[in-house]
């Protein structure tokens, strides 16, 4: 792939680090991402979103494809993303990022285009259009955060809301009888022929920080192949939301959200022993004989 | 518009059909659309030819889906378009907005069928509102162009396409079911040279390290800046209006009665209107090209020319008549005559509605 024209040097920052384990006085080195802007995140304190931020931006540094990515921020705590990177950047209406990367990616097929969502957004009002582009196998990366709740508009019940989650639009808690059950969304997009790739992780330990990052990497790295649609749904804390400190709310996540939402690779069809997810699409459909047509003898 | 020292074809084509082609030659390059009768001729047209001359045609899961992304190709620097009839340009309205907000170009085409609701599948002209006073949520306007003949099919493609592209805004072309299906002889425009098309340096390409990162965005959460960047487009509107306002005239010279009327309707109209002059009633024909920016000063020409009354004929049950009223403004008596549904007047129809005009003002009233 290319590299920027121009040699991408990265900003040292100065950061205080805060904490008793650090000597009085002194101070660290952390190189802030180039692709990440100078903008100060506004995300609440214990908020996961700052860290996929910049999870997302550590990897566009290392693959070098700032120069090539478009970014696709939609509506939620996520539309501010577009001042947070320093790659092009596109602000799309409430779900239809999907629809909208696709737009980018067909113009652009050697661009590099993501789209960040929330839960809301992604599996709510855009599930027709996340739906779509993942069967569609749109070559695109799609970085989904699940909270469990809307933050923007302030803690409305979401789609991946849990059992008797007590959210302001489920006040007595979420009454599946009533109102269904959250949608598992890595678990129903492994299912679509278009998709390469679905891992689910979480941000609430270094460890499991360190896999997420390897995961988006990896949703990256299969578009720059073309191997198919790859997606990372992010297990994530809202603790403004939540009603809860931010220790109090990975307490919580560890607790409530795991359970229902079991960390793990959900699809990866390089994995499976396939090139990309075209072929095990035609794997799939081996007894179909007008699947067939076309295959390469 | 079309380069006239290149070889021009004639052919005989469905407007539909017309649309699309005539949408290539001016340089798109990408359609996303969804199945809706009676636009259908233009989407498969374009599925079978964008493919061969490197383009892509989509077909979306949703009139939603597919204008945003309209709205990602043309940020991504591309001619796009989209087409659709009127209950799904109503599912449009959304990206419409989101493209006028972020200042995208990119071109809609409603082939119009009766409403409200799912209405029906013949000819209508029951948009017009929802076309001329912004499709979508805000403050904004776009070019809306009416073309009446096959041949204009094409013109007006072309001219929307350059519009969008100039003033960054999404441009519709409000045809109708009639015009879609119907054949005539055509002149196709010319190829267009992609090295002339307007360069786009606000483009989400990819910086390639050349340039500061590029932002497509529609939201302003200072009220300041969002005011500002309303009042810079509104300025741009202003440019257009004074710029870009077409129609035809016919007999306005000395026309006392002037029928105004656009797209299917006008074609009847004209009929009505020359039966009327060959019974010696002063009446002309103004036929708006563009919906918006409406021909005002073509309605000040006419009245400097003596028009004392108008007759707004329409496919609908009265809506240009209010831009037609707005124009005059209090200078000439304004008056509508329409069917609605899929019903269309016959030329007879409306020239008893100009005779009983030209009664009138004969007897004073």
């Amino acid at each position: 792939m290319a590299a920027p024209k121009t040699p991408v040097t990265l900003p040292d920052y100065q950061v205080e680090r805060i904490g008793s384990q650090i000597a009085e006085g002194e101070t660290i080195k952390s190189a802030r991402p180039h692709a990440l802007s100078d903008a100060i995140f506004n995300y609440c304190p214990g908020c996961t979103h700052g860290i996929v931020n910049r999870l997302v931006a550590e990897v566009i540094d290392e693959l070098g494809i700032e120069g090539k990515t478009v970014g696709i921020a939609p509506v939620g705590c996520s539309v501010m993303a577009y001042d947070f990177f320093n790659c092009d950047m596109i602000e799309a209406a409430h779900g239809r990022a999907p629809a909208v990367a696709t737009g980018v990616k067909r113009v652009h097929p050697d661009n590099v285009v993501f789209a960040y969502q929330g839960d809301g957004d992604l599996a709510s009002i855009g599930t027709a259009e996340t739906v779509h582009a993942a069967t569609r196998g749109e070559k695109i990366t799609v970085i989904f955060i699940n909270n469990a709740i809307y933050g923007m508009t302030g803690g409305q019940m979401a789609p991946t809301s849990l059992p008797n989650q007590v959210t302001q639009t489920s006040p007595y808690g979420r009454d599946v009888s009533k109102v269904g059950y959250p949608v598992r969304i890595a678990e129903l997009l492994s299912t679509l022929d278009g998709v390469a790739y679905v891992e689910r992780v979480t941000c609430d330990s270094r460890q499991h920080i360190i896999q997420a990052k390897k995961a988006i990497k990896k949703a990256f790295q299969n578009q720059i192949d073309g191997i198919g649609y790859s997606l990372v749904e992010v297990v994530a804390t809202c603790p403004t939301n939540w009603g809860m400190t931010p220790q109090g709310a990975f307490q919580w996540l560890r607790e409530n959200m795991l359970p229902y939402y079991p960390l793990g690779v959900y699809k990866d069809v390089v994995a499976d022993g396939f090139a990309n997810a075209a072929e095990a699409a035609l794997e799939r459909a081996k007894d179909c004989p007008i699947a067939q047509q076309g295959k390469e003898a | 518009m079309a380069d006239n020292t290149q070889a021009q074809e004639r052919v005989l084509m469905k407007g539909n059909e017309v649309l699309a082609e005539a949408a290539m030659r001016a340089g798109c390059r990408f359609f996303f659309g969804y199945p809706i009768t009676p636009q259908t001729e233009l989407a498969a047209y374009m599925a079978k030819k964008l493919p061969l001359i490197g383009g892509t045609f989509l077909q979306a899961e949703s009139e939603i889906a597919a204008i945003n992304m309209v709205y990602g190709a043309a940020a991504a620097g591309a001619r796009v378009m989209t087409s659709s009839s009127s209950p799904g340009v109503s599912l449009k309205g959304e990206g419409v907005s989101y493209m006028a907000g972020a200042d995208v170009p990119g071109v809609i085409v409603n082939v119009e069928r009766g409403g409200p609701g799912l209405g029906g599948i013949q000819p209508s002209q029951s948009d017009y509102f929802q076309a001329t006073r912004a499709l979508g949520h805000g403050d904004f306007y776009m070019p809306v162009l009416a073309p009446s003949t096959v041949q204009e099919m094409a013109d007006l493609i072309y001219l929307a396409f350059d519009l969008a592209d100039e003033y960054r805004t999404p441009a519709m072309i409000l045809a109708d079911g009639m015009i879609g299906q119907m054949m005539e002889p055509v002149t196709l425009p010319p190829e267009r040279d992609p090295k002339t098309l307007p360069a786009k340096p606000w483009a989400t390409s990819g910086h390639k390290g050349e340039r500061a990162h590029n932002v497509v965005n529609s939201l302003y959460l200072s009220p300041e800046k969002l005011e500002q960047t309303n009042f810079e487009r509104f300025e741009r509107y202003a440019e257009i209006k004074e710029k870009h306002q077409r129609q035809e005239l016919m007999f306005c010279d000395d026309a006392e009665i002037v029928v105004v009327a656009f797209g299917a309707a006008s074609r009847i109209a004209r009929t009505a209107v020359r039966d009327a002059r060959a019974k010696g009633i002063k009446v002309g024909l103004l036929r708006p090209i563009t919906l918006w920016p409406f021909p005002t000063k073509a309605i000040d020409q006419v009245i400097a020319n003596g028009a004392k009354r108008f007759l707004s004929v329409e496919l609908n049950m009265g809506q240009m008549v209010e831009d037609v009223r707005l124009a005059a403004n209090g200078r000439a008596e304004v008056s509508f005559y329409g069917r609605t549904g899929g019903v269309l007047p016959t030329p007879e129809e409306v020239l008893v509605q100009i005779e009983k005009l030209a009664e009138d003002m004969e007897r004073g009233e």
